[in-house]
Formats: structure tokens, C-alpha cells, sequence
């Protein structure tokens, strides 16, 4: 029988990972903005990451990785974006209204592509047959959005913030508060799935998945920032998140495909 | 001008209700002659299966137009339910949630220009996610390509699609596998920087 992990164990495992990782930068690797595949605190990585090196496909102009899928109107209904009128009832929770844009890496808007959300709902509890935390689920929110980028790269969704939950990474382990995000640019190269987290948030540091991202300023840009001019009065509370592509966009398909 | 992006973060356990849509292997029109059907497992470092894996599939039309066609999610704007492309445009993409033996599906058309389908992993546990590639045995010379011939003979034979012998004709197995299990080699997996 071994001894049960806690968050000491787990803490001083996410202190190792970031104080090697400033020891790399500072021998002069390179800044790095994705999590390590095999970030051992996030223990259900350890059986499920490749531990050869990724083959680099680079230079080859004929790669279909370097255009991507389309999307439109037919993937879309009206209301897909309002995550509080899905249903005959208004959910409990917060309101919040949640927009930015959709970037890539040389500052181009992301144009008329799809994002998809999914979160918790204000209890904590997620509307999935396999989430077994005993919060409350809520008959008026599921918890799933979708929604078209604008000509600016611009989104916005309408939901309720999310609740913390418990998982069983260790003992007492607790997720903050995220909504998760699935992105797709012009090229598959772009593709994108993460989370977003609420400013402030006490529990930041006692996460493995968000502690992942070993760089600080990388991890900041998780965050996504309370914005007093997207409040709407005497309704609900405006958050601002703005998201940058990584790889290679499109190079032969006309901007805004 | 070079933005730095936004990190990766893992899918998770609970993208069930949001992500997989029906028929979301179903690339090819229903009942097209020239299908082919691409599948397998997704197995993790133990060698056992992977439930909660989602596979995205990416591919140039049977022509080589390479712009997809939206519609892979179209709904029903009454009920809000995913009914399925309309079996006309060629929309190139495809997503499907493995199953409790951590098995997927593709129903597909031979991609036009290319030998291969492109594929992206997600699961929970995979705190980014990974390329790889199905070659198709027809359409593949492996000394031609400039990805397989550079690789060695046991890396480069899991990026190639095997016929599935004891099923019919045009039926392609293709597994993934996440790490090394101590018997089967890892699947290569791929960058593009």
C-alpha cells in the first residue's frame, strides 16, 4: 500500500518543475510556452506521453497539416453562444459575459472559425455521467457552447462562472475555476485546446494543470482579465480573454478563408 | 511581428457532451464506393486502451481541394441537434470520442494529393496534444515521401495504415500508441514549426 499523495508532495513536485525550468532558461533554452507532455505532477500524464522526441516537419510546403477544416453557418444555431438560454429555465450562478480575439502568431485575426466551450457549472459539477462530485447539477445549464469568430478575430459567449471542483489527482486536490476552449485556426497546424481561469483565483498554485505551464508570463496569459467596460449594468460581469495561435498558419489560402 | 501563444492545456475528462458530435467518423457520403474505412486503438504506456482519447482527422478532398467544406457539425436550427453532413460537400474533417475499448472509426474517401489522413490526439492525461499520420498502403511509396524515408524501418512503419486481414476489402487498421509499452514501438509523432 503506498502512502496517499498530498498537496505538500505535489506543491514541492510543482516547485522542482519550475526551479528546473529556470535553471534551463537561464543556461539559455529557450523560453517554453506549452506545458512538458510529461509533466509529472499531473499524474495521469506518466503513462500517456510520447517519450521519443516529435519528428519535425518543417519546410514542406505540400503538407496538408498547413491547411485545416472549415466551418459556417450551418455548424451554428442562434443561441449557441449564451450558455444561459439553452433551457426553459435560467441557471443559478453568476452571470458573466466572456470575449476577446483570436489571434495568430504574426497578430492576423482568426476569421470566421469555430470555438467550443464546455464547464462546470456554478456548483462545481459538470453535466457528464462520469463526474461523481456531489454538488448539485442544475436542470437549466449544461454547459456547452460554440460560436463563429467575427471579420476582427473577435468571440463572445454569455454563461455563468463555473465553481471549483475536486478531482483525485492526490488528496484534497482541487481544480480552480476554468472554462475549457477548443480553437481551430486556418491551418490544422494552429489547432488549439485549453483552458481559461478567473483572475485571483486562491487555488493557482495548488494546481498541476495549470502549474504545467512552467513559465510565468505564459501562464498569466491563462488568465483571463475582469473588464469593468464589459460589465453590463444590473446583469452581469465582463471578462476579457484574448487567444494567440501557435504553428504555422495558412500561407496559400487567401486571409479570412 | 511574433505574438507568443496561448499554452496548451489538456481536454480533460468531461469534454464528452461538448466535443463528439454523431457521425463524426463519417467523412464519406453514406455508402460511396470508394470508402475506406480507417480504424483502431488508442493505447497508453501500460498497452491498455484509452477511453477517453478524442482522434480529428484533417484531409484534402478526393480532388486535392484542400479548403474543406463547413458543415462536418450541421444542425438542426429547431432542436439544436447535430444532423449530420448532407453527404454533398466534402467537408475533409472528422472527429470521433474512442470508445470504452478505447476504439475509433473513420469512414473516409482516399485523399486527393496526398497518401495520407492527418490526425491530432486529445485525451485526458495528454496535456498537449499530438500529429501524427495514417498512411494509406495504396497510395504510399514509403522510399518516395520525404517524412517516412527518413525515418527507421520500425519508427516509420507506425505512420502506415495495414490492411486489416480477415475484413473486407478497403478496411485499414491503424493504432496509436501514446508511449512505449515494452513490446510495441511508440507511434511517431509529429511537429511543425
Amino acid at each position: 500500500m503506498t502512502t496517499p499523495l498530498t498537496q505538500g508532495d505535489i506543491s514541492a513536485e510543482i516547485a522542482d518543475e519550475r526551479e528546473a525550468y529556470a535553471k534551463r532558461v537561464a543556461d539559455g533554452a529557450p523560453v517554453e510556452n506549452h506545458p512538458s507532455r510529461g509533466y509529472a505532477p499531473y499524474r495521469s500524464s506518466v503513462l500517456r506521453h510520447p517519450k521519443q522526441p516529435l519528428v519535425a516537419v518543417n519546410g514542406d510546403p505540400e503538407a496538408v497539416e498547413l491547411t485545416g477544416p472549415a466551418f459556417g453557418v450551418t455548424d451554428i444555431t442562434a443561441f449557441d453562444h449564451d450558455l444561459t438560454r439553452q433551457h426553459h429555465g435560467e441557471p443559478l450562478g453568476e452571470r458573466i459575459k466572456v470575449t476577446g480575439r483570436i489571434l495568430d502568431r504574426e497578430g492576423r485575426a482568426v476569421r470566421g472559425q469555430l470555438i467550443e466551450i464546455w464547464q462546470a457549472n456554478a456548483s462545481g459539477r459538470y453535466a457528464h455521467q462520469r463526474d461523481d462530485h456531489p454538488a448539485p447539477l442544475d436542470p437549466n445549464f449544461t454547459g456547452v457552447g460554440r460560436t463563429l469568430t467575427g471579420t476582427d478575430g473577435e468571440y463572445e459567449f454569455v454563461t455563468i462562472k463555473p465553481g471549483a471542483y475536486p478531482w483525485r489527482n492526490h488528496v484534497n486536490a482541487w481544480r480552480p475555476a476554468h472554462i475549457h476552449f477548443s480553437l481551430f485556426g486556418t491551418a490544422f497546424t494552429q489547432r488549439l485546446v485549453t483552458q481559461m481561469y478567473f483572475p485571483g483565483d486562491p487555488l493557482f498554485a495548488y494546481d498541476p494543470i495549470l502549474q504545467s505551464v512552467t513559465d510565468e508570463s505564459a501562464r498569466a496569459r491563462l488568465v483571463a482579465a475582469y473588464d469593468h467596460d464589459l460589465s453590463t449594468p444590473e446583469w452581469s460581469l465582463g471578462y476579457r480573454w484574448d487567444i494567440v495561435l501557435d504553428g504555422p498558419a495558412a500561407t496559400w489560402i487567401e486571409e479570412g478563408r | 511581428m511574433s505574438l507568443a501563444p496561448t499554452p496548451s492545456q489538456t481536454v480533460g475528462p468531461f469534454y464528452g457532451y461538448a466535443l463528439p458530435f454523431a457521425k463524426g467518423g463519417d467523412i464519406a457520403p453514406t455508402g460511396h464506393p470508394d470508402t475506406v474505412t480507417v480504424h483502431g486503438y488508442v493505447y497508453d504506456g501500460a498497452g491498455l486502451p484509452i477511453p477517453d482519447a478524442i482522434v480529428e482527422v484533417w484531409q484534402p478532398a478526393p480532388d486535392g481541394s484542400r479548403t474543406g467544406a463547413p458543415g462536418s457539425l450541421r444542425r438542426d436550427p429547431v432542436k439544436g441537434e447535430i444532423i449530420g453532413r448532407d453527404g454533398v460537400a466534402f467537408t475533409g474533417f472528422g472527429r470521433i470520442a474512442t470508445d470504452a475499448d478505447g476504439h475509433y472509426v473513420i469512414r473516409t474517401l482516399p485523399p486527393g494529393g496526398a497518401p495520407y489522413l492527418s490526425l491530432i490526439v486529445f485525451a485526458r492525461g495528454l496535456l498537449h496534444h499530438l500529429y501524427t499520420r495514417a498512411y494509406l498502403p495504396e497510395l504510399t511509396d514509403p522510399t518516395a515521401d520525404p517524412l517516412l524515408a527518413s525515418l527507421s524501418p520500425e519508427r516509420r512503419d507506425t505512420l502506415l495504415a495495414t490492411p486489416d486481414t480477415g475484413s473486407a476489402p478497403g478496411v485499414l487498421r491503424f493504432d496509436i500508441r501514446l508511449q512505449y509499452d515494452g513490446v510495441h514501438e511508440e507511434t511517431v509523432f509529429l511537429a511543425f514549426d
